[in-house]
């Protein structure tokens, strides 16, 4: 099998004109799993014969007709497994059926296949804490693929998927994406319905498009996107064709540059190559606006009261009782709630399911939730003024490069605060996305992907989406 | 917002979820760092600033009331971890 593993767009015209068939797009991607995944470790399962029966199915005339599409192991798809990288759902639990996302896919004719791995519940940004090993990174094997989405990015990164699925609470979909090399597109909050996906943080999650490319995030938004009455939080606007525009360039448009996004922490060699691109913008004709959002500071600290607060409540479902793990021989109902929790979750979703019911306890909800949701008034309000005077803003995605596996182990604090770029958009609601600007060289001699993050106001993905394309077109 | 120490097990147990004398150990070392670091907040102003519980300007939305298939019983069931007569099987919980 030689087909080469294009973009969604060269696939689809492949597909159209009859050269090939989506079985064959199934065959090479199942080869190129084979060969790569054992060192990898993107793809938790797939079932190529299902998938095959579904290519078979599927209507060419749609807009993502034939093409498979990998799914984070958050997001159920009927009849396959969904573990969130977790014990406490390995083994026989079945998705009973499909997230609202993924019905839209199959309507735009696409085929889900796969299950890619996570950090458990996507608590994380390494793809170490999932039950079922971690991820490397295909660019360097010694190396994090970043996460919570790190099998999502890798499995694209590596050919072995054409596009994926991930999901984003506080970076968790374009800092794998910049780790990787690819495309990462964290949509508004409301823009995609949240029905079917294991909830983290509900007022934070977003379900987004991880591409080879800027235009396959913005074919699959037209896919996944649109009001769900199944998601209270689903957003009614009227529809859109996403790929519109992307090539219009960024002339005359106001790019803001955030002084905060550029201290101290920052490598100085990411630095270059995100000043790079912004230059390259500049000569493209845009204006560069110098800009400050001064309560971003903040937003580590009011995400990590925030967002575990509300998973410290989403979790209390795995109790044992209706699905996932049951320890055996309790002695009594209190301890099979207390003795299964113990035994399915790792350590990273101890310590947060911890920290949220510590901050939510009698006594200390006012001085920390309540604070923290005050905090996110502030980040809220500051990105809607600055959106009065730029069109969108630039930024790193990260301080660093890709890390290497084992970094920061037993230092859990170390690791949030490499969030500091990605958190405040989750907390805003506003779409951001991560398109490859550069590559650094690693101490191992290794190339490196660096991604530049462009932000845009809430429900402006048309924007981001077409400063990303160029982008792309001037770092290619 | 203050610095005094979390007293895992405690919470934990609010939780519904044990740990171990290890884990207890470990995590609180770690939590403290982490709420050391979330004091900060106290610093921000937020004086004038409403609670934000999430982001997008909808309440109260309502779906209309009309019936719909669910999910088979079967559908559900099959991820039961102890199951019988369509029923999910648990330790007593009443005393008789």
């Amino acid at each position: 099998m030689s087909l080469h593993l294009e973009s969604i767009s060269s696939l689809r015209k492949q597909l159209t004109s009859g050269d090939i068939a989506p079985s064959d797009i199934l065959d090479a991607l199942s080869e190129s799993i084979a060969t790569q995944n054992p060192a990898i470790n993107a793809y938790l399962s797939y079932d190529l014969e299902t998938a095959k029966k579904d290519a078979n199915a599927a209507d060419l005339s749609k807009p993502l007709g034939g093409i498979p599409i990998a799914i984070k192991d958050n997001i159920n798809v009927q009849g396959q497994p969904c573990t969130c990288g977790s014990k406490i759902l390995d083994g026989s639990y079945q998705s009973p059926y499909n997230a609202t996302v993924i019905n839209n896919l199959i309507q735009s004719g696409a085929i889900p296949f796969g299950r890619v791995n996570m950090d458990e519940f996507a608590m994380g940004s390494t793809t170490e804490s999932s039950a079922f090993g971690k991820t490397h990174n295909p660019r360097d094997l010694d190396r994090t693929p970043g996460g919570s989405s790190g099998g999502s990015a890798a499995c694209v990164a590596a050919n072995m998927a054409i596009a994926a699925l991930g999901s984003d609470t506080g970076g968790s979909i374009r800092q794998p994406a910049s780790h990787c090399g690819v495309v990462g597109l964290k949509p508004s909050y409301g823009r995609v319905s949240r029905y079917g996906l294991v909830a983290f943080a509900s007022s934070l999650d977003q379900i987004g498009p991880l591409t080879q490319n800027v235009e396959d995030s913005a074919i699959i938004l037209n896919a996944i996107s649109g009001h769900d009455a199944m998601d209270s939080t689903s957003i009614r606007d009227e529809a859109r064709d996403f790929t519109a525009g992307i090539n219009d360039g960024v002339k005359g448009m106001k790019l803001g540059i955030p002084k905060e996004y550029f201290g101290e922490g920052i490598h100085p060699d990411v630095r270059a190559q995100v000043d790079k691109a912004i230059k390259g913008l500049e000569a493209e004709g845009a204006e560069i606006v110098d800009i400050s959002l001064p309560n971003s500071a903040y937003a580590v600290a009011a995400y990590y009261i925030i967002a575990p607060a509300e998973a410290s409540s989403n979790l209390s479902r795995f109790d044992g009782i209706r699905y996932g793990h049951r320890t055996e021989k309790p002695s009594d109902i209190l301890d099979l709630y207390k003795s299964s929790r113990a035994e399915g979750f790792g350590s990273e979703v101890k310590r947060r399911i911890i920290l949220g019911t510590y901050v939510l306890s009698s006594g200390y909800h006012d001085a920390y939730y309540n604070r923290a949701q005050k905090v996110r008034t502030l980040i809220r309000k500051e990105f809607e003024e600055v959106f009065q005077k730029v069109d969108a803003i630039i930024s790193p995605v990260t301080p660093t490069a890709a890390p290497l596996l084992g970094a920061d182990k037993n230092n859990p604090l170390q690791q949030y605060l490499a969030d500091i770029y990605t958190i405040s958009a989750n907390l805003a609601g506003i779409p951001g996305i991560s398109v490859p600007c550069g590559t650094v060289t690693s101490e191992s001699n290794t190339q490196l992907p660096v991604g530049l993050q462009i932000l845009g106001a809430h429900m402006d993905e048309q924007t981001i989406l077409r400063v990303g394309q160029t982008v792309e077109t001037i770092s290619s | 917002m203050s610095s005094e120490k979390i007293d895992v097990r405690y919470v934990a147990n609010l939780a519904r979820m044990n740990v171990s004398d290890e884990e207890c150990v470990t995590f609180q070392g770690q939590l403290e760092t982490i709420l050391g670091f979330i004091e900060q907040l106290k610093d921000a102003d937020v004086d004038d600033a409403d609670l934000t519980t999430h982001v997008n300007p909808i309440t109260d939305e309502l779906r209309e009331d009309i019936s719909r298939d669910g999910l088979e019983q079967k559908d559900l069931m099959q991820n039961a971890p102890d199951s019988a007569l369509g029923q999910i099987r648990v330790p007593k919980v009443v005393d008789a």
